[in-house]
């Protein structure tokens, strides 16, 4: 029995310890907006937080997510507000087939956690999930836009 | 009309909150609900169960609560159609677009009901272009009717009131009805005949950029794609195909699964083997131990080399047929100041949908329901009746989200005739069949390769007299679609040379069909993702055989095809060409006129010593004659660029042993955020036809990066993928 917290519920799993957190969650817990793509931790659509940082879980052992909290993009709404990420993601309608999505956001997510207004090197560096769709471009500038819309009061400058 | 439309992202917030409804969480999406809908449901998934209300007709519903639910026949893969379309049914409607949702029509009653809702085929970015005639009559249609049952009612007559967003009102007497109060009345009223339909200039809707329909639910995770479907008691099954295309299995030994946790059966499938197991990952363990002897059909010494070699041997046959010849070619040839010669080749490229192919399927009790990423439901349909050994009319289709199709999901249906034999094999439980991603890559029906040679004869002044094309190539319409091809020519392999639109009056051009066991299909662009870079680039060559300006050679050369010149003129503007560019910067140029549509880039790049390109800008200058939803249309000539660069610079498939030798992500790479250039898309509608936005952008983009490559390094590209090719200044 493994248990883990998923969205802020603990749940308790009885699989391998080995079975990667991406298809404990899709085919055991139903939480399906995790997306497989890949299965190397290439592509990105399986990002999910893991105690807060953005992890592929495809590659994640079950077994190493024991203990900790996991997030799906069905818990990053908080209250029923959608989070800034997907308000930007809304306003400049970015996905079209929407596949890679769940997982573009939780990085964007992440990203913006860890630096609160990054610059368009930042995010080619931290942002390297697969768009076969292309929505490159307005990833880019919702990212932006998330930043500019996210309270921050100590927002640090860059210099 | 040259009515140039830039939509800043300000005038469309506007315009959505306004006018999309779609901006808050927890939109209504049909899709969302399917799969639990019609896992309770015995009989034919039920248009209007979700959302009951009157039907005025095949494509309005009207409810009591004045919400319009307007009907979608095709799928939604990220182009936006399943907005766009019921766009084209409210403008005609007259009703309150903040009063719409959007439906996915029963494919089971779509056959009981002959066909009414007319193609379901969602390839060629045909959707809008297609039925934007029957769309807008329906919804004009539903008006009349709505209109004549109000004025029915107050025994009026119906020309002395007007409709406008869900209300018909008596102008004289200024009562009012909303459609909700006279739906059912609407309902049993004849259909009128010969609705006039509006001036474009009268248009409210179509030409708005309204939100999607179904972002609100893809940015939470609610948005249900084929791999979501969730049935109760499912059971889930990996395949392992045959390695070499075309191979069958000789023997299976499963002996090491028995006894294996979550193991349920071994079924055999078309073109390999299926195990069934309790979840996924367990499935997907186990057929990597599965051992499997392979017969290779007689093509396991096959590689690319020699594919090259077939390709050849196809440029050099004296004869092939003709797909287009104009004035004495031959005579051209031999008055010319100068002749250039060159081929090209382009590769075998992979659709790579970020959802693998999968397929739900229960049969039980002499039906079959079906929940996949399809892009034709009606075949979808059709290839489960055959497999299941039922009649038509005993399947639904019930349609998910597409994870990307690109073509990959229409017309080969190998992946419902797989799910659906393995539910056959397991009847009465529902099963989740799912590819991993190496069996996606390596079990394709690829973009096909290419091999061009290309001649032209020049005047004296530069001038071209004279062009012939050769064009090696599978067909995919003699190998996929299996029709005999008209006059030997195979329409996507000629696609751009037989509607070349440059006044040179000596042509000719042929085709050589060469298949080979590699399957091949239509992906994204098709022949316009491969023939303009030998088109374009050819051109280029020519321009500077003759010392001109590629820009200006190209603008005299199309002096009297004015939508060509159009986009070429906007995107040369646009772009600024001519002017300065930073130290280091070089600027290149292609036009393209694919899927009904115009489209023509300017790309700007750079190119370090040491070979490294720097892609700084993407100009695209796209006429699609009307644009019904102009944020969509630039959303899709961004993706398009990105769909374009992917195929000029990474996407390559190979062959060895007659095997795919690429597998994931890792050998088979795709664009990344950090190699996206600025793209900046210029929508020059005309007016007068309905064009296409879904694949166009994807034309220009490999001529014009490649044309600005030489114009930066002096090195003329003619083969891709560009990551093959050593840029170094020498």
């Amino acid at each position: 029995m493994i248990k883990l917290t998923v969205n802020g519920k603990p749940r308790t799993v009885d699989v391998e310890p080995e079975m990667p957190l991406l298809w404990v969650l899709r085919d055991v817990l139903d939480v399906k907006g995790p997306k497989y793509g890949c299965g190397i931790a290439q592509c990105g659509a399986c990002i999910v937080h893991l105690d807060g940082k953005a992890t592929p879980s495809c590659v994640l052992p079950v077994s190493a997510a024991a203990g900790k909290k996991v997030v799906t993009i069905e818990g990053l709404a908080q209250g029923g507000r959608a989070h800034p990420v997907q308000t930007a993601w809304i306003e400049h309608q970015v996905p079209q087939c929407g596949y890679c999505q769940s997982g573009q956001i939780m990085a964007a997510v992440a990203l913006l956690k860890r630096n609160p207004n990054p610059t368009d090197k930042d995010i080619d560096e931290s942002m390297t999930n697969i768009c076969r769709c292309g929505t490159y471009q307005r990833i880019r500038e919702a990212i932006h836009a998330a930043a500019k819309s996210m309270p921050h009061p100590s927002k640090p400058t860059k210099a | 009309m040259h009515n140039q439309i830039k939509t800043s992202r300000r005038q469309f917030l506007k315009q959505s909150a306004a006018i999309g409804g779609g901006l808050t969480l927890g939109f209504y999406l049909p899709g969302a609900s399917v799969a639990t809908a019609a896992a309770t449901s015995s009989g034919a998934g039920a248009v209007g169960g979700a959302l009951p209300g009157t039907e005025v007709n095949a494509w309005v519903v009207v409810r009591p609560d004045n919400i319009v639910v307007i009907r979608y026949a095709r799928s939604e893969m990220g182009q936006g159609s399943s907005t766009a379309a019921p766009m084209m049914v409210a403008e005609e409607l007259e009703c309150d677009w903040k009063q719409v949702r959007m439906e996915y029509v029963s494919v089971n009653e779509h056959i009981r009901r002959q066909r009414v809702w007319g193609s379901m085929l969602t390839a060629g970015s045909r959707t809008i272009r297609e039925s934007q005639d029957y769309l807008r009559r329906a919804g004009a249609n539903a008006r009349v009717m709505l209109v004549t049952a109000a004025a029915e009612r107050w025994s009026v007559p119906a020309s002395e009131c007007v409709a406008a967003l869900g209300t018909i009102t008596h102008t004289p007497s200024g009562r009012k009805l909303t459609y909700g109060q006279v739906a059912d009345a609407a309902g049993k009223l004849e259909p009128p005949k010969d609705v006039k339909l509006k001036d474009p200039k009268d248009w409210t809707i179509i030409g708005k950029s309204l939100a999607r329909f179904d972002i609100p639910d893809a940015v939470t995770g609610r948005l249900r794609f084929g791999i979501d479907a969730q049935l109760p008691g499912m059971v889930y099954a990996a395949v392992v195909q045959t390695p070499v295309i075309g191979g069958t299995v000789k023997s299976v030994d499963a002996s090491k699964l028995k006894g294996r946790r979550g193991f349920i059966k071994v079924v055999p499938i078309e073109s390999g083997v299926a195990v069934v197991a309790d979840n996924w990952w367990r499935a997907s363990q186990m057929a990597k131990d599965l051992a499997i002897e392979w017969d290779d059909g007689g093509n396991g010494k096959v590689t690319s080399a020699s594919i090259l070699e077939l390709l050849r041997a196809g440029l050099d046959q004296p004869e092939a047929p003709v797909a287009r010849k104009s004035g004495d070619v031959d005579a051209a040839f031999k008055s010319a100041a100068k002749i250039i010669e060159a081929e090209y080749y382009t590769p075998y490229a992979a659709h790579a949908t970020l959802e693998p192919q999968v397929c739900t399927a229960l049969v039980k009790n002499g039906r079959v329901d079906v929940w996949t990423s399809t892009q034709n439901a009606e075949e979808t349909l059709k290839q489960a009746a055959a497999t299941a050994g039922v009649a038509p009319e005993n399947v639904e289709v019930h349609r998910m989200q597409v994870g990307g199709g690109f073509g990959r999901r229409g017309s080969s249906q190998d992946f419902v005739r797989q799910g659906v034999a393995i539910a056959k094999a397991m009847e009465g439980t529902p099963v989740k069949m799912l590819w991993s991603r190496e069996q996606d890559t390596q079990h394709d029906f690829y973009r096909p390769v290419g091999l061009y040679r290309l001649r032209a004869a020049l005047d004296a002044e530069g001038n071209p007299t004279g062009w012939i094309t050769r064009i090696a190539m599978p067909s995919i319409d003699a190998t996929l679609l299996k029709v005999q091809l008209k006059g030997g020519i195979d329409r996507s392999a000629v696609d751009g040379f037989g509607d070349f639109p440059y006044a040179i009056p000596n042509q000719r051009m042929d085709y050589a069909q060469r298949d080979t066991h590699v399957r091949v299909g239509f992906c994204r662009g098709v022949g316009q993702s491969q023939n303009p870079f030998a088109r374009e680039c050819f051109l280029d060559e020519l321009a500077h055989a003759a010392g001109k300006d590629p820009y200006e050679f190209r603008r005299a050369l199309l002096a009297r095809e004015a939508r060509p010149l159009g986009v070429l003129n906007a995107a040369a503007k646009a772009a600024g060409w001519g002017k300065p560019l930073p130290p280091g910067v070089f600027r290149g140029i292609a036009v393209t006129e694919p899927y009904g549509s115009f489209a023509a880039s300017v790309i700007e790049v750079s190119v370090s010593n040491a070979g490294e390109l720097k892609i700084h800008r993407i100009v695209t200058a796209l006429d699609c004659g009307y644009v019904v939803n102009p944020d969509n249309a630039i959303a899709q000539t961004e993706g398009n660029a990105a769909f374009g660069l992917n195929y000029a610079h990474h996407s390559e498939i190979t062959i060895k042993d007659g095997r795919v030798e690429q597998s994931n992500f890792n050998d088979y790479v795709m664009l990344r955020i950090a190699g996206m250039p600025k793209v900046e898309v210029v929508l020059v509608p005309s007016g007068g036809f309905w064009g296409s936005v879904g694949e166009p952008g994807i034309a220009p983009i490999t001529p014009a990066l490649c044309n600005a490559i030489f114009a930066a390094t002096g090195k003329r590209i003619r083969s891709l993928p560009l990551k093959n090719q050593d840029l170094k200044k020498t």
